[in-house]
């Protein structure tokens, strides 16, 4: 199953989003957290980033949702701390946090691919709010 | 490894945390209002390591600077300077830093925070004090310039790179957000990459 990262910089938006997303997958999705920084300021922490990367499953890839701009930026270089096979199972999504927590779990719970996830996570989609 | 080295970032720490509060009121104008409390706690944790690791050498010793920006700082200046710093590790001379190895650090500075931030020069960043800096010391290298004149011109390259942020508006990072209210602000990157180039000149150049 495909597995979702979410960071914020918050760490309350990092497990709000979470516990929305794992009410909405219904299922065993392999999700997880991270936010704020390890003093419990706003931010976002290199290595809680990386210890979360580290324990996850990476055989069918794993999504990660961020917030703001120097969430990629601390994803990235994390990143080049794991092997270039590793490096290959990540993606990061350019999709809203929130919403492509949701979807992504609902997806990867139906055992879809990667690619499959983040087509429907990226899409424009997500960001209907109104149907008239 | 020369032992001043240890007293140069000694002393970077000390006026990243002697200037938390204006680095704080100039993010607090156009971006989330952390980067001096951000800085100076990385900082702090910094000069912790100085006194607490034994440094086998030059390399070492920046290694161990970009790590504890990388893991305590929280905002992007985290994994800016980190980047920095590690690349700088990967080249500094452990002997002799030469003119031309001074250049080599800046470059693969440069490098590193332009890939990391994915910007370039004139998007009211820290490049546009660092840019400049390195630039100055290429020209005076390639006019045969003593080194002691070179660093005292590139910190005057960076001061007015560092003012050359007022009039932009930021299209990186959370200023980015704000438009067109970011103009009229000098950098808080800008300028905290101007108070560490400033002040590892000023020691260099103390007995």
């Amino acid at each position: 199953m495909v597995g979702i990262l979410i960071i914020s910089h918050s760490r309350e938006i990092a497990e709000g989003t979470k516990k929305l997303a794992v009410q909405m997958a219904q299922g065993p999705v392999p999700l997880e957290a991270v936010g704020g920084t390890e003093d419990g300021r706003l931010g976002t922490d290199a290595n809680a980033i990386y210890n979360t990367l580290d324990k996850m499953n990476k055989k069918d890839g794993i999504i990660i949702l961020t917030d703001l701009g120097s969430a990629v930026m601390n994803v990235e270089l994390v990143f080049e701390w794991f092997s270039a096979e590793e490096q290959k199972q990540f993606k990061i999504a350019n999709a809203p946090l929130v919403e492509g927590a949701i979807f992504g779990a609902v997806e990867s719970s139906l055992g879809r691919t990667l690619e499959e996830v983040l087509s429907v996570i990226e899409s424009e989609d997500l960001l209907v709010k109104k149907n008239d | 490894m020369n032992r001043k080295i240890i007293t140069v970032f000694e002393r970077v720490s000390d006026e990243i945390i002697a200037n938390k509060k204006y680095l704080t009121e100039l993010d607090s104008a156009i971006g989330d209002g952390d980067h001096g409390i951000n800085m100076a706690r990385g900082f702090a944790k910094v000069k912790e390591k100085l006194t607490e690791v034994s440094f086998e050498n030059n390399s070492h010793l920046l290694k161990t600077i970009a790590m504890t920006l990388i893991s305590s700082v929280g905002g992007a200046s985290g994994p800016l300077y980190g980047t920095a710093f590690l690349n700088a590790s990967k080249v500094i001379a452990d002997e002799k830093v030469s003119f031309d190895n001074i250049i080599e650090i800046g470059e693969t500075v440069i490098d590193g925070i332009k890939k990391r931030g994915k910007a370039e020069l004139g998007e009211k960043t820290m490049l546009d004090t660092i840019i400049p800096t390195v630039e100055s010391l290429k020209e005076s290298r390639n006019n045969n310039k003593e080194l002691d004149t070179a660093l005292k011109e590139c910190v005057r390259a960076a001061e007015k790179g560092m003012k050359s942020t007022i009039p932009l508006i930021a299209t990186k990072g959370r200023a980015s957000y704000l438009g067109e209210r970011s103009k009229g602000h000098q950098d808080p990157g800008a300028t905290s990459s101007y108070i560490i180039i400033k002040t590892i000149v000023d020691v260099i150049f103390e007995n």
